[in-house]
């Protein structure tokens, strides 16, 4: 084990990945000897020479149809996209190409080798051209994983399983955490399972949802509603598609209750496609409406960045508001 | 002086603009209309075998052609793309290539796929969207695709080939292959970003790809001078940094002679070359279209004249490797073999309802496999409504 924050712990998935296999390749803007403007790439370069981590011209759809071809020959690209909030050029070529590359192929060809690690989030004082939460676009694509850890333990886990899956992965990564987030992390090769939550508290009045930043965000909340003699049972998604219905269903017909959590805006949000689904698999269970906090439907603000944001004090609120119901 | 990239540049002291006609690219002709050489061109190496099997794919796609568009027009297929006019340059260029040179079309490519060795029975199963199809009955007729063949599957949306077979080829050179990439796409396509993205994408990372624009004249009614300003694409390689080839696409030994060097090249020094093809599309766009709303019978008639198939024909006969006679047989023979293979493949059965969900993930998720059960459930219920698959549930 060693201490690394969570950019560390994605640079040292990495190294590990390249040193596996000759497949992994990682490249994007800045991403060469400079290592990435985060460093998540850094020395790798210098380690796996400029054919295997190198800079990119500034073009995010020429990054990702350079990725879909590399990947269609059989390679492992791990594409950066700068910031999330940059990924909309690239949109054709993930939505249209990646995601569809093996069905529309009959499986004569697939890009299942590719990862877009791409930083997303807010709390960073980035205004909405270096805050947004994309993940509820291509979560509404068939053929697409996308997923988002919550520390440097789980980055480090589900982005090795991420470059291993035979199907592409869009890896959001909360850049907020980068830094800010540390942790015990195994040194060696380990993967965690796509597509399962996880329990990361157990609790029996209502269960709340969040992944990547808002982790952090829900569990302050989850702190201040056991004073109040709320008990919480709390869980990280991981995984945004596929989603483990089942385990969140389990919770909540234990709990009666359920909040979502998310830093995305509300309308359309992936909060919107959780609570649908577990109103029809917990109908008879629920004890009040499911909450939805989330990001207000409007682009990410600078100045007011604190009055929009999903925070600990409006989830709290929706805790009660749930309980009192 | 130097530029930042430390590339010397000149310098002038009084200003003078650059024109946009500063660069015009010549257009390569080796074969007369009849059948003889240019002055001061030479033929290309090419042995009697490999020249008629270029003949014999040109004939193929242009029986296939006439045959589909009328079982398109009886209602037997959806759709249709025909690829008359331009024979020479997809069966040209594909003649150049190694068998194991990837090949990323567009869509009008089918000589290029004839000439790899895709089966008549492999186009009909495609057309036909049956479960013989190799993509499962899941695109429009045209979409073909084979990996044994390096033939990548099709996409409709334009141009999202080009930055992808700038990663191809990449993957290539990585891997350490003497194979290059072979990109398709029209002079429409040209002005989606993703050629920008993949021309500058290939030339900085030295990716061994043959951008082939086919410069057919319309990108379904738009004409190209409503298309893009100036000399045509080739010149826009030389912005890219990368060389440049233009040639008459209905001359098929300049093709193949262009796409040899450019294949030579990309290879021997690690580049990406462009060639574009002068060649009209003599066809509408597609079998949804109809292009007396907007060009005249006169302007195809002088178009018709430069027929790629007839001016090679009386070359070959030339070289004494064709009989003049020889032709009426073959195209005859041709279309009841073809027509024989239609009734084949129209008859055989869809895909099975589990490619309904088979290949969306490498293994279908458990709310896709959620998804199926629930449907097979509503199929026995209503099974006069799914004749389909109804009776084949399990």
């Amino acid at each position: 084990m060693a201490k690394m924050n969570m950019l560390q712990a994605i640079n040292n998935a990495l190294d590990l990945a390249m040193a596996k296999d000759d497949s992994v390749v990682c490249f994007g803007e800045d991403v060469g000897h400079f290592g990435g403007v985060f460093r998540a790439t850094s020395k790798l370069q210098e380690k796996y020479g400029k054919a295997r981590c190198f800079n990119t011209p500034l073009t995010e759809q020429g990054i990702a149809g350079f990725a879909n071809g590399m990947a269609a020959q059989g390679m492992k690209p791990v594409a950066e996209i700068q910031f999330a909030d940059y990924i909309f050029p690239a949109f054709d070529q993930i939505v249209n190409e990646t995601a569809k590359f093996r069905y529309r192929s009959g499986n004569e060809f697939n890009v299942g080798g590719i990862v877009f690690r791409s930083p997303y989030g807010g709390g960073i004082a980035g205004g909405h051209y270096h805050s947004q939460s994309p993940e509820a676009y291509f979560a509404h694509t068939p053929g697409l994983k996308v997923v988002i850890p919550r520390d440097p333990y789980q980055a480090k886990g589900l982005l090795l399983a991420s470059i291993a899956s035979p199907d592409p992965v869009i890896f959001f990564e909360p850049k907020k955490l980068y830094r800010a987030s540390t942790g015990e992390v195994p040194e060696d090769y380990y993967e965690i399972e796509l597509g399962k939550a996880e329990v990361t508290q157990q609790g029996k009045d209502i269960t709340v949802l969040a992944w990547g930043a808002q982790m952090e965000i829900v569990q302050k909340a989850v702190e201040m509603a056991e004073k109040d003699g709320i008990s919480c049972e709390v869980i990280d998604l991981r995984s945004i598609l596929p989603w483990d219905a089942d385990t969140v269903a389990a919770s909540v017909k234990k709990t009666g209750r359920l909040l979502i959590n998310h830093e995305a805006p509300l309308t359309g949000g992936f909060a919107g496609e959780i609570a649908a689904t577990i109103q029809q698999m917990c109908f008879l269970h629920l004890e009040s409406p499911i909450e939805r906090v989330c990001g207000m439907d409007t682009p990410y603000p600078l100045a007011l960045e604190k009055e929009y944001v999903a925070d600990h004090l409006k989830t709290y609120e929706a805790i009660k508001r749930s309980i009192n119901f | 002086m130097t530029n930042p990239n430390n590339a010397t540049i000149t310098t002038v002291h009084t200003a003078e603009f650059t024109a946009g006609d500063a660069l015009k690219i010549p257009t390569l002709r080796i074969l007369r209309d009849d059948g003889s050489l240019y002055e001061g061109a030479t033929a290309p190496e090419l042995d009697k075998a490999t020249a008629l099997k270029m003949y014999d794919t040109m004939v193929f796609t242009r029986v296939l052609d006439e045959r589909m568009l009328a079982a398109q027009r009886q209602g037997r297929i959806s759709f249709y793309m025909q690829c008359l006019g331009e024979e020479a340059a997809t069966v040209g260029s594909a003649a150049a290539l190694d068998d194991k040179d990837m090949i990323m079309a567009q869509y009008r490519e089918q000589g290029a796929l004839r000439y790899r060795g895709f089966t008549l029975e492999q186009f009909m199963n495609q057309l036909f969207s049956n479960e013989k199809d190799l993509g499962k009955g899941r695109q429009m007729p045209v979409h073909y695709g084979s990996k044994d063949i390096y033939y990548m599957t099709i996409s409709s949306p334009l141009g999202t080939q080009i930055p992808q077979a700038s990663g191809y080829a990449y993957a290539q050179k990585l891997r350490g292959l003497a194979n290059t990439t072979i990109c398709y796409f029209g002079e429409g396509a040209a002005s989606e970003g993703d050629f920008h993205a993949g021309l500058n994408m290939a030339a900085v990372h030295k990716a061994p790809v043959i951008f082939f624009c086919r410069n057919n004249g319309y990108a379904i009614s738009t004409p190209a001078n409503e298309q893009f300003v100036g000399d045509g694409i080739a010149c826009r390689a030389v912005g890219y940094g990368m060389k440049a080839l233009r040639v008459d696409g209905a001359d098929i030994l300049a093709v193949y002679h262009a796409t040899k060097m450019a294949r030579e090249h990309a290879l021997k020094h690690n580049e990406p070359v462009l060639i574009e093809s002068i060649a009209y599309r003599l066809g509408a766009h597609s079998s949804s279209d109809d292009p007396s709303g907007y060009r005249s019978k006169e302007e195809e008639e002088k178009w018709r004249q430069n027929d790629p198939i007839a001016r090679y024909r009386l070359w070959l006969i030339e070289k004494g490797w064709l009989k003049d006679a020889d032709d009426k047989a073959t195209i005859e023979a041709l279309r009841s073999e073809i027509l024989d293979a239609l009734k084949v493949a129209e008859k055989v059965a869809k895909p099975g309802i589990e490619h309904l969900i088979s290949d969306v993930y490498a293994q279908p998720i458990p709310a896709l496999q959620q998804q199926l059960v629930e449907l097979k459930a509503h199929i026995r219920k209503y099974p006069d409504a799914y004749p389909v698959t109804a009776g084949r549930l399990d």
